[in-house]
C-alpha cells in the first residue's frame, strides 16, 4: 500500500515534468526560434494558406509535373489522414496501379517511350510525399514545356531551382519539391 | 553506392557516440558526480522528495518489481482513461471523440510496455492532450523502467553477497531526469528547426480544400527515437514529413533509434570495472545487425522483378518508400527499429520484398536483444550470454560462471522463461489469431503475404517492438485484446524473471577467474554468444517463416 502511494506520488510529479513541462517549454521555444517550421512550413499567397513545402498535393494536369502516387483516402494527398498503400510485392492490384500510372503518364506525353522512374508511379510510404526523384522530374520537363510553350532550358532552371539534398552532401537523396516547383511554373507564366 | 557510404557513416557515428554518453550514464547509475548533476540536480532531489522516496534505502529484488508493476499498472490506468475521456478535456482542437474500448486497453497497455503498437492512427484518433500526458510521459517512463531493471541486473552481477539490488524510484527518476529528458529536449528543437511541427493550433484548411493535420509532433517523437518507443504521432510515423522532414533529420531519427542502446553496453563494461565486457557484448549485437542489414538492404535495391516487365527504368522497390530518404535510408531504418525494440518506421514495411521485410521480422524474433529496448535489449542479451556460457560449461564439464557468478540451476530457470516466453507468446498468439478467423479477416493482401502480415503483427506486439505491417486491419476487439495481453507478458513476465536473477546474482560470491574460466571478453565468445541468439531464434522460427516471406519470394520470382 505504501508502494503504491510512491507510485502515485512519483507518477505525478514525472507526468508534470514530461508531459506538460516539457511539451510547454519545445513548444514555446520552437513558436520564437521556428515559427514558419513549427507551424507546418505554410505557402501563403496573398495572406492564404495554398498549402505546406513540406505537404505534397495531387497534380494530375499534364502541364504540372506530377508527384508520388498517394494511397491516402478518401482522396489523394490526403493531410488529415496519411497512409501508404501497404501493397504487398505479389499484390496483382499493385502490378495494376503501377501498369495504370504508366500508361497514364505515356497518354499524357505521346512519343515519350523513356523508361519510366520507378518513385513516379510507385506510391510514397505517407500519401503525402512533396518530393521525386531528380530523375523523375527529368523525365516530365520535355512535356511540361510543350504544353506551357516554353523552353526546356526554362522549365529546368526552375527545376533545378527546388533541388534540394543530400544534406550535409551525405544525408538523404538529392529530390525536387513538386509542390514548389509547380508554384513557380504558374508564377514563370504569369510573368 | 552513395547508400553504403550513408550506412558507414551512420555506424561510425552511433559507435562513436556511444563511447561518452556510456561512460556518462554510467557515472549516472553509480550515483557519482557527472556533466549535468549540478544543472540538473535540483530537479532529481525535488521529484524524489514530492515522490516521499528514501533515496537511501536500496530494495530487495521482489520490493523492486513490486515497484516497477505498481508503477506501470498506473501508466496503463491513466492512459486508459485519458483515451476514454479526451472528448470533455482541454487540448482537443480538432474535436477527437473517445475511444472504443477495446481499442484504448490495447494503446494502453502497448504504451506502457515500451511497445507503441498501434492501432489507430494519431492525427484522427487522438486529442493533443492523450499525446502528450498520455502517450508522452509513457514514452519517458517505460524506457525509463526498461533502464532501471538493466541497472538493478548489472548491480547483481557485480554485487559481492548483498541482499539489495538498488532503488526502483532513483533509478528511474535519474535515467528520466539526466538521460531521456535533456536529450530529447536537444533533438526536439533540432528537429523543430528541420521542419517538424510543435503547435497547439488545430488543423490547416488551405485554399485548394487539403486539410492538414498539425500538433505537438516534435516533442513526442523525440523522445519515441530515443528511447525506443516508436510509436508515431501521425499514422505513417517517421515517414510522414512533418515528423521527419528532410535527410538530417532522418539521420539523427535513426541514429537515436540504436544510441542509447548501444551506448548501455558500454555503460554494463563502466559498472562492472572491465570495459572489455562491455565491448564485446556491442561488438556481438554490432555483428548480428550487419548479417541483417546487408541483405536487407540488397533486397530492397534488386527489388521486384515484376517491374521490369512494366517498363520502369529499375526494379528497386520504392512502393511504400519516401523519396527524399530512398532505398538504402528506408532499408537502414526498417532493420534498426526491428534490431532495437523501437518500432517506429520511415517506410511501410508491409510493401518490402518478401526476404526484406522477413529479416526485420525476423530481428524481433530473436526477442528484441540486438541492440534491443532501452534497458530491456541489454538486460535480454546478458540473459543470452549466461546461456552462453551455460552451453560453453556443458561442452567441457565444468560449473559455467559469468562475471565471476557461478550459473546454478535457480539461474538458469530464470533465464529459459526470459527467452522462452516470447516465442512461446509469438507462435501461440499468431495460431490462435489463426483459428478464430480474426486472423484471416485482418489480412490486406492476398496469399502468403497476408499470413507475413499477420504473423509480423504477433511477433511485434510479442517482443514489444510495435511496428507492423500496415495493411493488417489490427484494431478489431479480439486482437486489441489478446495483443494487449501478449504485450503485457512479454514485458512483466520477462521483468520478473530478470529481476530474480539479478536478486539471486546479488547473493552469491565472486570466484577469482581460474584457468578453467571462460574469458567472456574475447572474439570467441562474442561468435559464441551470436551463435546462441541466432540458434534459439532462427530454429523457432524458420517453420513459421517458411509459410510467408519465403514461400512469397520464391512465388514473387517463380512468376516470371
Amino acid at each position: 500500500m505504501k508502494e503504491m502511494i510512491v507510485a502515485i506520488r512519483v507518477f505525478v510529479v514525472l507526468t508534470v515534468l514530461t508531459g506538460i513541462a516539457y511539451p510547454l517549454a519545445v513548444t514555446g521555444f520552437a513558436q520564437a526560434v521556428f515559427p514558419h517550421q513549427a507551424n507546418g512550413s505554410m505557402i501563403r499567397q496573398d495572406g492564404k494558406v495554398v498549402g505546406s513545402s513540406l505537404i505534397g498535393r495531387q497534380f494530375d494536369d499534364p502541364k504540372y509535373f506530377w508527384g508520388r502516387p498517394s494511397a491516402t483516402s478518401p482522396a489523394p494527398y490526403n493531410g488529415a489522414s496519411s497512409s501508404g498503400s501497404n501493397l504487398g510485392p505479389t499484390n496483382p492490384d499493385l502490378m495494376k496501379g503501377i501498369e495504370e500510372r504508366v500508361r497514364a503518364l505515356r497518354v499524357a506525353d505521346p512519343g515519350n517511350d523513356q523508361p519510366v522512374p520507378p518513385d513516379l508511379v510507385t506510391a510514397s510510404g505517407s500519401g503525402l510525399d512533396p518530393h521525386i526523384s531528380v530523375a523523375a522530374a527529368e523525365y516530365q520537363v520535355p512535356r511540361v514545356a510543350r504544353l506551357r510553350e516554353i523552353t526546356e532550358a526554362k522549365v529546368r532552371d526552375l527545376v533545378v531551382r527546388n533541388t534540394y539534398g543530400p544534406d550535409l552532401g551525405v544525408f538523404g537523396e538529392r529530390v525536387v519539391n513538386v509542390q514548389e516547383l509547380n508554384l513557380d511554373l504558374d508564377r514563370a507564366k504569369a510573368r | 553506392m552513395s547508400g553504403w557510404i550513408q550506412i558507414a557513416v551512420y555506424l561510425a557515428v552511433l559507435i562513436g557516440v556511444s563511447v561518452p554518453l556510456g561512460r556518462y550514464m554510467a557515472k549516472v547509475f553509480n550515483g557519482e558526480k557527472h556533466l549535468l548533476s549540478g544543472s540538473l540536480g535540483w530537479l532529481e532531489r525535488f521529484a524524489l522528495r514530492v515522490g516521499g522516496v528514501d533515496a537511501t534505502q536500496e530494495q530487495d529484488w521482489k520490493r523492486y518489481a513490486w515497484s516497477v508493476i505498481a508503477f506501470n499498472l498506473l501508466g496503463v490506468v491513466v492512459v486508459f482513461a485519458l483515451q476514454r475521456f479526451q472528448g470533455m478535456l482541454l487540448a482537443n482542437p480538432d474535436a477527437m471523440k473517445s475511444v472504443s474500448a477495446d481499442s484504448a486497453f490495447n494503446t494502453a497497455m502497448s504504451f506502457a510496455t515500451n511497445t507503441n503498437w498501434q492501432g489507430y492512427g494519431g492525427e484522427s484518433t487522438m486529442s493533443y492532450l492523450t499525446q502528450m500526458v498520455g502517450l508522452g510521459v509513457q514514452n519517458f517512463l517505460s524506457a525509463a523502467t526498461g533502464m532501471a531493471v538493466l541497472v538493478s541486473l548489472i548491480r547483481g552481477l557485480r554485487a559481492k553477497e548483498a541482499s539489495t539490488i538498488g532503488n526502483f524510484w532513483v533509478d528511474m527518476t535519474r535515467a528520466t531526469v539526466y538521460v531521456l529528458l535533456p536529450f530529447s529536449v536537444v533533438l526536439a528543437v533540432v528537429l523543430v528547426g528541420q521542419g517538424v511541427v510543435q503547435t497547439f493550433d488545430s488543423a490547416v484548411k488551405t485554399v485548394s480544400g487539403q486539410t492538414i493535420a498539425l500538433g505537438p509532433a516534435a516533442s513526442q517523437i523525440a523522445i519515441k527515437q530515443l528511447g525506443t518507443n516508436g510509436g508515431g504521432f501521425f499514422n505513417v510515423n517517421s515517414a510522414h514529413p512533418f515528423e521527419n522532414p528532410t535527410g538530417l533529420s532522418n539521420f539523427l531519427e535513426c541514429l537515436a533509434i540504436l544510441l542509447i542502446p548501444a551506448a548501455l553496453c558500454l555503460t554494463f563494461g563502466e559498472m562492472v570495472k572491465d570495459r572489455r565486457q562491455g565491448w564485446a557484448v556491442l561488438a556481438a549485437m554490432t555483428a548480428l545487425l550487419l548479417m541483417f542489414l546487408v541483405p536487407t538492404v540488397l533486397a530492397e535495391q534488386h527489388g521486384n522483378p515484376a517491374f521490369k516487365d512494366l517498363g520502369l527504368e529499375s526494379t528497386a522497390n520504392w512502393e511504400g518508400k519516401e523519396a527524399r530518404f530512398g532505398i538504402e535510408n528506408s532499408a537502414l531504418w526498417a532493420v534498426a527499429t526491428t534490431a532495437a525494440s523501437n518500432g517506429s518506421v520511415n517506410s511501410m514495411h508491409d510493401s518490402y520484398t518478401p526476404v526484406g521485410g522477413m529479416f526485420p521480422m525476423l530481428l524481433m524474433q530473436l526477442g528484441e536483444v540486438v541492440f534491443g529496448g532501452v534497458g530491456s535489449g541489454l538486460y535480454g542479451m546478458l540473459v543470452f550470454a549466461i546461456i552462453a556460457v551455460f552451453i560453453a560449461g556443458l561442452m567441457v564439464g565444468r560449473t559455467p560462471e559469468y562475471l565471476g557468478k557461478k550459473i546454478s540451476p535457480y539461474e538458469m530457470k530464470m533465464a529459459s522463461l526470459v527467452i522462452l516466453i516470447p516465442c512461446a507468446v509469438v507462435l501461440i498468439g499468431t495460431a490462435a489469431a489463426l483459428m478464430n478467423g480474426a486472423g484471416k479477416e485482418g489480412m490486406a493482401n492476398p496469399g502468403a503475404h497476408g499470413f507475413s502480415e499477420l504473423l509480423y503483427a504477433y511477433s511485434s506486439m510479442g517482443n514489444n517492438n510495435g511496428s507492423a505491417f500496415a495493411g493488417f486491419g489490427a484494431n478489431v476487439p479480439f486482437h486489441n485484446f489478446l495483443g494487449g495481453v501478449i504485450m503485457w507478458i512479454s514485458r512483466f513476465w520477462l521483468i520478473v524473471p530478470v529481476l530474480a536473477l539479478a536478486g539471486s546474482l546479488a547473493k552469491k560470491r565472486v570466484a577469482p577467474a581460474g584457468s578453467g574460466t571462460l574469458p567472456t571478453h574475447t572474439p570467441l565468445f562474442v561468435c559464441l554468444l551470436c551463435g546462441t541468439v541466432l540458434i534459439v531464434g532462427v530454429l523457432t522460427f524458420i517453420p513459421v517463416l517458411a509459410l510467408g516471406p519465403v514461400v512469397e519470394q520464391i512465388q514473387m520470382h517463380g512468376a516470371r
